[in-house]
Parts: C-alpha cells; structure tokens; sequence
C-alpha cells in the first residue's frame, strides 16, 4: 500500500512528495551524524567536536520547522487520501522524533564537554559505547527501513528493545556503585548516568520511527503494543 | 549493595487494540438493510454497463459511490428507483430489493416506487412555478389539495431542506429566480416533500459554488437521520465528507465497499488507491 509505485498524475503532487520524503532522509542523515558526533566527542574527550553537536543542533531544528510546513502545504493544497495521506503523517511524527533525537544528541555532547577536563577512568566508559553502539544501529536501520518502506526490517529493530533496556539497567546499576565507593565521582558519574539516559532515548525514538514506517506501510497503528502483539496485528511471526 | 535494591515497578499491560474504542467505527454487520443488490448486470445493447454487482445498502445511512466516468455509478444509482426503464436498449438481470422486495418485480407500481425512492440530479431543474408550488407538486399529484396540510408540508420540507428561512417571504415568486444552490436545496425539498424512503442525489453539488456545495453536504447530513442517502460524486473530498459507506467502481465492477473512513485511509485494493489518490491506473 505505502509502496504504491504509480505515478500521480498530477506530477507537481508527485515531486512534492518525493520532495518531502528526501527531506527527511536528509535530516535522519544529520541527526545520525549528529549523534555519532556526540557519542564520539564523549567517548575521546573531544570538546572540539561537542561543541560543533551543540551548534549543528540548530540545523535539525530549522530541518524539522521546514518539512513541518512542507506537510502542512500538502495537507491544505492537496488533501491527500490512502497511502500519501499516512506518508505525510508518517513524515509529521517521524521528524518530531528525529528532532528528539537530535536534542538527546546536543545533551551527551554537552555532558562530554563536562566531562572533557575530568579524569576519564576507561571502565566507565566500555559499556556506554555499547550501549551507545547499539542505539546508533537502531536509527540507522530505523532510517533505511524508512527508505525502503521495509516494515520486516522495522520489526526486528523493534524487537531489539528489550536487549537494549537490560544494558542501560546493567550501566545504572554500575555507576550507582562508583558513587557509593567514591562521593567525590558523583558529579562526573552523574553527567555519565545523564548521558547513558539520553543513549536510551535514542533507542526510544528509534524504536518510534519503526512504528510509522509500520503505519506508513500497512495502515495499522502498532504504537503501545510488544512485540508478539505486533505480530499477531501484522500477521507476520 | 542493599541500598542499589530497586523496588520492581509495575509493568504497564500491553494494550489490546481490539477492545479500545478508537472513533465509532462502523461496520455493515451492524446496519439494517435498505436496499440489497444481488449478482447484477445491466447491459445498454450489447454493451455490458455493469458487471455482477453485489452490495448492500444500510438503512438511514449515506453511501457514495466514486469512479471515473463512465465506470457505471450513475447507472447503478438510476436502477434503484428504475429510471433505466425509460431506455429501450437496457436489458438487465439480477436482483435489486428494497427492503427485501424485488423492485423490478412485475407487480411494483413504478411511480410507487418512484415516490418511496426520490431522486435529485447534477443541475437543479425546479419547475417553472412558484417556490410553493414547487415543493407542493408531489402532493397535488397525489391529489392533495387541502390549503392547510399543503402549506404545513411545504414549510416542513423548506426547513429540513435548509432553505426555508431564505424563501420564507417569497413563497410566491417563481423558483427560476432562485441561486443555482437554492435550487438544489429547493429540489431536495421536493422531493422529500412526499416523505421518500430512499434519496439518490446524483452529483447533486457539482454545479454549484464552494458555499452552496457546503450547504448541501450540510444538509445530507441531516436528512440522513430520516432517509437513507445514496449519493454519487466525482469530487471525492465530498464524498469523504458526507458519507459512511463509499464504493468505489471501474469499468462497470463494484472495485471495493467499505466504510468511509477505511478507504480514504486504507484502501484494499491498488486500483482504489490509484484513483483516491490521483495516479495513473
């Protein structure tokens, strides 16, 4: 359905759309660059580089401002029914989302720039790049089931939620005992736990993203379901 | 390690789609029956109109039907009150039923059936006479005369039709003064002057401005409470608007049928999609 490959016969309608969906691949390009910045600059201590997350978030924001009005141009111009009309709602949700992400972004890059000048003890810091690792995949894929209108593909991202959630608990559990060991980490161990936080969130709104392109595609809402739910709604597993 | 104890949370229920109400949906399942079409085919000549339809029609509801021209909706629409019978090459077979009798049943009286199933067309056509005469017309054919229940039935039909506090003091000017929207509102009043059963409205709005096309989906959707509506449009927006149940047809099928707010959504079929959405079949 959301892959319908006709063309519309109004070809001004056509490249509107293709417009929009561009626009939005280009900005999940600059958020995943965004937050692998971000993730970098708290991992090596680059402050350089936190700084250049923190400005760029402007960028993303205009982004969001722009293809918001695009949608809103279509909405009133076009009246778009079936599968272009969950495209631009699809579009509306998803790019809130990235803008989300882009924010969680320029917060690690302001903890990594706490955290630049302190001691930087490598232990702390492993189990974060997972973590980190792990969510950065997430959008990534998340982005290309997107492209590809790929609804198998956002379903096995979202099933990666679980995994993801026992890691974050496992860093909490973590740095709570480096500040019960030494009251003087706390504020450094406090700017990690806010950073393995926002890492979290990212797999949150990537999570998100898989559900529009879900609605987008199939024309179910699958918000709020697990896993099997989802299945058993799509008919898949 | 005592203190690190984190009390377990409640999980949050996974939530079952199927027992929240999102929006009243409707569902045919549900709905009394109006008029039933049963394996249908209508042929002008040798030319096959209309390809084995199949389909019902909810009591007090309004259905649309969209497709392009020359799909065969405005024939299908002109079978249920049997205005096909005015064309000689028309052959059909199959069964139409209108709560559950045959209405191409040799025993049905047509001008019966034309008073229990009114129709309106694409362009107003009020009859040349005054505004109360018009609506008053059903009636006097039916022999009606009395001064008193004429002007009730006439100030009853103007109302629900909308118009009557903008003719009110003019009953007695000609109709061909009116706006093309008046009209159509004037024309709707007749025929609901004789208390029709089903109204078919046959692009009923095409031929009239934004406002007055506004009017007149305003208005169906307040007779819907009395009558059962059959509208058909090419302007799909209106028929998203006005209507619970749409079907789509091409090429003389019935594509698909379904509750209004699913196929401008979700449609099933790709040629759906294609049409509602403007691309090329």
């Amino acid at each position: 359905m959301g892959t319908n490959t006709s063309q519309h016969i109004s070809q001004q309608f056509e490249a509107e759309l293709q417009d929009i969906r561009s626009r939005v691949l280009a900005m999940g390009g600059l958020v995943e660059q965004q937050v692998a910045d971000a993730l970098n600059a708290l991992m090596t201590g680059d402050s350089e580089l936190a700084r250049k997350v923190i400005i760029q978030d402007t960028q993303v924001n205009n982004m969001e401002i722009l293809i918001d009005e695009e949608c809103v141009q279509i909405i009133a111009l076009r009246q778009p029914t079936a599968g272009d009309l969950r495209l631009v709602t699809a579009i509306f949700k998803t790019i809130t989302d990235l803008e989300r992400i882009g924010d969680e972004a320029q917060s690690i890059a302001q903890r990594a720039l706490n955290l630049a000048v302190a001691d930087r003890p490598k232990k702390n810091y492993r189990e974060l790049s997972t973590l980190g690792n792990h969510a950065r995949g997430m959008l990534r894929d998340a982005l290309n089931a997107f492209a590809r209108l790929d609804v198998d593909a956002a379903l096995s991202i979202a099933k990666e939620e679980s995994a993801r959630d026992d890691e974050y608990e496992g860093i909490i559990r973590q740095l709570m005992t480096y500040m019960m060991e030494d009251p003087r980490s706390i504020s450094n161990v406090m700017d990690l736990i806010w950073s393995a936080r926002s890492i979290e969130r990212i797999g949150d709104h990537a999570h998100n993203l898989c559900e529009y392109v879900i609605y987008l595609v199939e024309g179910t809402d699958v918000r709020h379901l697990s896993i099997e739910k989802m299945e058993e709604v799509l008919d898949r597993g | 390690m005592e203190a690190v104890k984190q009390q377990a949370a409640p999980t949050a229920r996974a939530i079952d789609i199927g027992s929240m109400q999102r929006g009243t949906k409707l569902n045919m399942a549900n709905e009394d029956i109006c008029l039933q079409v049963k394996d249908f085919n209508l042929f002008y000549g040798k030319k096959q109109a209309l390809h084995n339809i199949n389909m019902s029609i909810a009591k007090n509801r309004v259905t649309a039907f969209i497709g392009p021209s020359g799909c065969g909706k405005s024939t299908l629409l002109r079978c249920f009150n049997r205005m096909n019978d005015l064309i000689d090459s028309v052959n059909i077979n199959g069964e139409m039923l209108l709560d559950g009798n045959n209405l191409n049943g040799p025993s049905v009286n047509v001008a019966d059936l034309r008073r229990q199933v009114g129709m309106v067309f694409q362009k107003p056509n009020p009859f040349p006479k005054s505004i109360y005469e018009n609506v008053a017309y059903g009636l006097r054919l039916q022999g009606v005369n009395d001064r008193a229940t004429l002007d009730n039935v006439v100030e009853k039909s103007l109302k629900a039709a909308a118009l009557w506090d903008e003719v009110k003091d003019r009953l007695h000017e000609s109709a061909m003064g009116m706006s093309g929207g008046q009209q159509q509102r004037l024309v709707i009043a007749r025929a609901i002057a004789i208390e029709p059963e089903v109204l078919l409205l046959d692009e009923p709005a095409s031929a009239l401005d934004p406002l007055s096309t506004l009017k007149i989906e305003e208005l169906i959707y307040e007779l819907k409470d009395k009558y059962t509506i059959v509208i058909v449009t090419h302007n799909m927006q209106q028929a998203a608007r006005v209507s619970d149940y749409t079907a789509f047809m091409y090429m003389g099928e019935l594509i698909e049928f379904g509750a209004t707010d699913e196929l401008f959504t979700k449609p099933t079929k790709k040629q759906t999609e294609d049409y509602i959405t403007g691309r090329y079949g």
